[in-house]
């Protein structure tokens, strides 16, 4: 169909195909500029198969570090998100061996107090901030240790959202702790004993096991097809 | 021209905008928009399927070829087991994880293997949220009724009044395991009203829901120390003479070996397709959405249903273009977010079922009144800075962190600047037929989630996948796990393959086509 051509976003990388070198686990490899680090790993014949996951910025499966060109400062991504440019180096971050602690959610007496026996090396932060430089997603990982010690859940769990437990902040940590993973602890503690239990839906519950809804059931699945359609077009 | 200079349509024509409604299609007009613009209705698109359970059934050509597809595994292959156990369950996603949860919980011995990392999935992404009948003027017999409309009164009764009924006791479970849902001041769960529904229903942890529930249950199937196989596909099941299954053949993807995997029940949790790119679409989906269960199951005998329907999600972002197929959730559309075309008009009502919205997006974009880019593409604005001035500033960024931070990354403020998109390929409405406890005609042979087929009908309403999910993973869990203390271990064989391959033969298949595809091939070869 006709359309004008004023319609048309320009997008200067797309006109020029420009390609741009990268190095990809110190290897040299021309890639075209602007396609992200994951792309640029196919586009460079690799196999991927660990280091992808979901492919929308949310897993953190391709937690990844690079450097730009002539910047001493090594950054993360995650490789999904990040678009390549001109010189710069980039390697995926391998899987790292953080100690996941274990715990039975429901039955934990002190949940506060517990964090303690879970994780002894959270109250050992030095307060280096290498963490929250490490975090892709922009938390203030340190802070959020920090406020998990002195027993801040509420902020933790809140701070914590947008964690896609990628664990780029565990390595960097001279303390050991797995930043990520004590969060965890303290955002599901937050939600399964210090949030205010709601009483609608018990309710619900209680009223669906009571049969309230039968009536209506009972109406709606004996009906024939033409009655449920015209049934449901009254809905809006 | 200037992306910007191009988006000043949408400014200008905002407050004009703000004053209109838009009505909602007649059934009648809404059949016709979607017949002549849905991909679902595109002829070239589809074949009959040749041979097996849906003979003469239509699916995309690029489905039809899989299913039809050969098995890696031969005959003489050597079943002896390299683990046993009561459940396994094939995906780490969101229905795998409450599948093997709810199996281990009811005490069978569980094992959860997965072709990529536990929790690598498309459920991690659902970013609109969970609908589940909690408010008091709702009730689950709305959520039916709601559910049924969106899918073209297909649905299966049994499975959706199953799904709608348990609703509230999984938000329960949900709760109880550290889920942090979004609250009212009064502590009850906060709900929103999301496209095609009559209530506000949808239960949100901001736009992470898909997010903070996988986290919470990845985490608990590490504390319940499930036995995980990571980084292993499946690449075909096993029976026995009587062609129940028994368990499955894996491939370690790090060191190529096989793995075979002796069990009394095994629960598909593979999810969906978007990996095939059916009709070229870009695609929302995870990495190993390649529809490996629905090959896997189809050559055991198991019927599929609805297969020759998908849903186009309206918002796929179209710009920049690291971000192409990528979700713009529709969250902002439930928030007020209009969708306008290139001329500043709004061209629907951004509320109406996905499939009505993406059909009247491709249809002005085909009839000219679309943004193109530079690289071919072409797509509506969405309105996303809208919400700010409806809502006071700092609504975008308040209530779609993720979505603001994905598009800052690219230098893109999108409380400032509307968004580019276009429909991207996003859920398999249908998948293999289950009854209500998830079973599929295989005897022992369970199916969770986006692989299973019928719950949604035609057009899956949005919310209702998270809870699919949570519903039916949990059924299959716990009737495989029921069953396992009284029965014993059958035979592995692959004796179903002879069957399957005799009528391959028949038909002529020799497309040399192995599947399942397992991960797509977007490495590049040559140099």
């Amino acid at each position: 169909m006709a359309q004008e051509d004023s319609n048309v976003i320009d997008q200067p990388e797309v006109i020029r195909h420009k390609m741009v070198t990268v190095e990809i686990a110190g290897k040299k490899y021309e890639v075209p500029e602007g396609i992200t680090v994951i792309k640029a790993l196919w586009y460079s014949g690799q196999e991927v198969v660990r280091g992808a996951g979901c492919l929308g910025g949310f897993c953190g499966a391709c937690a990844a570090y690079y450097r730009t060109k002539d910047d001493p400062k090594v950054r993360t991504c995650l490789a999904c998100q990040m678009a390549v440019q001109d010189g710069m180096s980039i390697t995926m971050m391998p899987p790292f061996p953080a100690r996941k602690a274990t715990y039975d959610m429901q039955t934990l007496k002190d949940p506060k107090q517990d964090l303690f026996n879970l994780y002894p090396e959270a109250p050992l932060c030095r307060n280096c901030n290498a963490c929250t430089e490490a975090c892709p997603q922009s938390i203030d990982v340190r802070e959020g240790v920090w406020k998990a010690v002195f027993g801040d859940f509420k902020s933790v769990s809140e701070m914590f959202m947008d964690c896609v437990m990628c664990g780029m902040c565990t390595p960097v940590c001279i303390a050991d702790i797995a930043p990520n993973l004590v969060a965890l602890y303290v955002s599901r503690a937050q939600g399964a004993h210090f949030t205010e239990k709601p009483v609608g839906l018990d309710t619900r519950i209680k009223e669906i096991q009571d049969g309230r809804f039968n009536d209506e059931w009972a109406k709606i699945l004996r009906m024939t097809e033409k009655e449920l359609a015209d049934h449901c077009a009254t809905v809006k | 021209m200037d992306v910007h200079a191009l988006q000043q349509i949408v400014h200008r024509t905002r407050d004009a905008r703000r004053k209109q409604t838009l009505p909602k299609f007649s059934p009648a007009d809404r059949d016709q928009l979607i017949h002549k613009y849905h991909p679902d209705y595109r002829e070239r698109a589809y074949r009959p399927i040749r041979f097996g359970p849906n003979s003469g059934d239509k699916t995309v050509v690029e489905l039809a070829s899989l299913l039809e597809g050969d098995s890696p595994i031969t005959d003489e292959v050597d079943l002896t087991a390299d683990y046993t156990t009561d459940v396994l369950v094939v995906g780490g996603g969101g229905a795998g994880c409450a599948a093997a949860l709810h199996a281990h919980t009811a005490g069978a011995k569980v094992m959860l293997a997965t072709k990529l990392r536990l929790g690598d999935s498309n459920s991690v992404m659902a970013q609109g949220g969970m609908q589940i009948s909690v408010a008091p003027e709702d009730s689950p017999v709305t959520h039916f009724v709601d559910t049924l409309k969106g899918g073209h009164m297909q649905n299966d009764h049994q499975l959706l009044k199953v799904m709608v009924e348990e609703g509230p006791s999984i938000a329960k479970w949900l709760l109880s395991l550290g889920v942090l849902f979004d609250r009212d001041g009064d502590g009850n769960l906060h709900v929103k009203k999301g496209g095609g529904s009559s209530k506000p229903r949808l239960l949100t942890c901001s736009d992470y829901t898909g997010l903070e529930i996988m986290r919470v249950l990845k985490d608990e199937v590490q504390n319940q120390k499930i036995q995980l196989l990571e980084f292993c596909a499946a690449i075909e099941l096993t029976s026995d003479e009587k062609g129940n299954c028994t368990g499955a053949i894996f491939k370690d993807l790090d060191n190529q070996r096989r793995v075979v995997v002796a069990a009394k029940s095994v629960i598909l949790a593979t999810g969906g397709i978007g990996r095939l790119h059916i009709q070229g679409f870009p695609t929302s989906n995870h990495y190993g959405a390649t529809g490996d269960g629905l090959c896997l199951a189809y050559r055991m005998g198991a019927k599929l249903m609805h297969i020759d329907t998908f849903q186009y999600h309206p918002s796929g972002a179209v710009y920049p273009e690291q971000l192409i197929g990528a979700l713009v959730t529709e969250g902002i559309r439930s928030e007020g977010g209009h969708l306008v075309n290139a001329k500043g008009e709004r061209f629907v009502n951004e509320l109406d079922t996905r499939d009505v919205v993406s059909s009247s997006i491709i249809r002005e974009c085909e009839e000219g009144r679309g943004i193109r880019t530079m690289s071919g593409r072409i797509g509506v604005w969405l309105d996303t800075p809208l919400l700010d001035v409806e809502q006071g500033p700092g609504t975008v960024e308040k209530h779609f962190p993720a979505m603001m931070l994905q598009f800052e990354r690219f230098g893109i403020d999108i409380s400032k600047d509307p968004v580019l998109i276009y429909p991207t390929l996003h859920y398999q409405n249908g998948g293999v037929k289950i009854d209500t406890n998830s079973e599929t005609n295989v005897h022992n042979l369970f199916v969770a989630g986006e692989a299973s087929g019928g719950l949604h009908g035609r057009n899956r309403l949005m919310g209702n996948s998270l809870l699919d999910l949570m519903v039916f993973g949990k059924r299959s869990g716990q009737t495989a796990a029921a069953r396992a203390a009284a029965m014993p271990q059958g035979k592995l064989t692959v004796g179903h393959l002879k069957g399957f391959r005799a009528e391959a033969k028949k038909h002529g298949s020799s497309n040399g086509i192995v599947s399942p595809m397992i991960l797509p091939p977007y490495t590049r070869k040559e140099s």
